[in-house]
């Protein structure tokens, strides 16, 4: 009995695999280049009104699935431990870390799944995903841009994409108000991917 | 009065070192849990901590000038009439002040120096920075710095309750030869 239901499992799966691979058979998968460091997940936001503070994610990584030809049916799922978060400022970046605004004792990841992707012109498309900040998961739309792609000189392929969307602080619980002029943040990602 | 200490009698050095360096330590400490709770637009949000950095690093150089005028000058020798207990107890009780209040004062200037940014002092001059390579060190200083200045107060206010019990029910002089009068 139990083995019959594996065996009817298994062959489900494997025939689930199949029609993906099939559907999919021109995507390849590719791997961001965090060894090399060639990814950013940078934020802008405006102090005061005046000028911009940039920061940035030292620690994540992800990867994605991607076919110039059929752009639709990419996928892309990127993880940041949120206490990389880098202001060039020790105390800066230690306040954010805090309860104020990031708690990265109770809201260690930060991640971004897509849902689907929509093409908008010539290298050029909306990515809708989940984000998940601060433990709260919402749903937010990345402009996206395909930078390129070809063989890089040391035998791999590459693709690369910079991506930006803006977040509303109170979206995500983040309730420290850093003032009318400070209620959003753009989240810029940037990154080359290496094909497995 | 005299400036260093003789066996019967503290100087005005120790004195002005003991009083000035509690009066800090209080003063700091209420400080830096007021400053952290101030929003971004307060008038005080940069001048607070500056303030605290400030008072902070004088108080680390003060330390230093105290333990070497231990060396120049030794205290007065502990009262005739203590038990060998009291005795080790207060010699391990000032030890373990001397040792928090070091380590309260590096672990401060640890945070504000994690990313090789100097501290100013009172606008004067500026120290620089020179251990920044420890994993996390903003937070891991901070946290340090934080619990240490409880452990360090709550233990100050022990210090203070013993002396006051050997005033009200020792009937000794070890509280009022700290402001000066003769041991004997």
């Amino acid at each position: 009995m139990f083995n019959a239901t594996l065996k009817k499992s298994l062959a489900a799966l494997a025939l689930g695999t199949a029609l993906l691979s099939a559907g999919q058979a021109m995507a390849a998968d590719y791997a961001i280049d965090k060894e090399g460091q060639h990814a950013f997940i940078n934020f802008k936001i405006s102090h005061l009104g005046f000028s911009y503070l940039y920061g940035t994610f030292k620690d994540w990584d992800g990867s994605f699935s991607f076919d110039a030809k059929n752009p639709e049916a990419s996928k892309i799922n990127v993880t940041l431990k949120t206490t990389s978060v880098d202001t060039n400022h020790a105390e800066r970046d230690k306040h954010i870390r805090t309860a104020d605004f990031l708690d990265v004792s109770k809201f260690p990841e930060a991640k971004f799944v897509s849902t689907s992707v929509k093409s908008t012109g010539e290298g050029t498309a909306d990515v809708t995903g989940d984000l998940t900040l601060h433990g709260v998961t919402k749903p937010v739309v990345i402009k996206a841009h395909f930078l390129g792609e070809g063989t890089d000189p040391w035998g791999g392929y590459r693709a690369a994409f910079e991506g930006t969307t803006t977040i509303k602080l109170k979206d995500f619980n983040i309730q420290k108000d850093l003032g009318p002029k400070s209620q959003e943040l753009e989240l810029i990602i940037s990154f080359e991917g290496v094909k497995k | 009065m005299q400036l260093r200490n003789s066996p019967s009698r503290y100087g005005l050095v120790s004195i002005v070192l003991h009083w000035g360096i509690a009066l800090a330590v209080f003063g700091l400490f209420g400080l830096g849990l007021w400053m952290v709770t101030l929003d971004y637009y307060s008038p005080y949000n940069h001048s607070a901590p500056a303030l605290h950095k400030s008072i902070g690093l004088t108080l680390l150089a003060l330390m230093i000038v105290r333990l070497l005028w231990r060396f120049i000058s030794p205290p007065p020798p502990t009262l005739a009439t203590y038990s060998a207990a009291t005795r080790l107890g207060a010699k391990l009780g000032h030890a373990v002040l001397y040792l928090g209040l070091f380590a309260v004062l590096i672990a401060g200037y640890l945070i504000s120096t994690a990313d090789g940014r100097p501290i100013e002092v009172f606008g004067l001059f500026a120290v620089p920075a020179s251990l920044t390579s420890i994993p996390d060190q903003e937070d891991v200083a901070g946290a340090v710095h934080l619990y240490l200045a409880w452990g360090l107060v709550i233990f100050a206010g022990l210090h203070a309750l013993a002396a006051l019990k050997h005033h009200f029910i020792d009937h000794d002089v070890t509280l009022t030869r700290m402001f000066g009068r003769r041991a004997d």
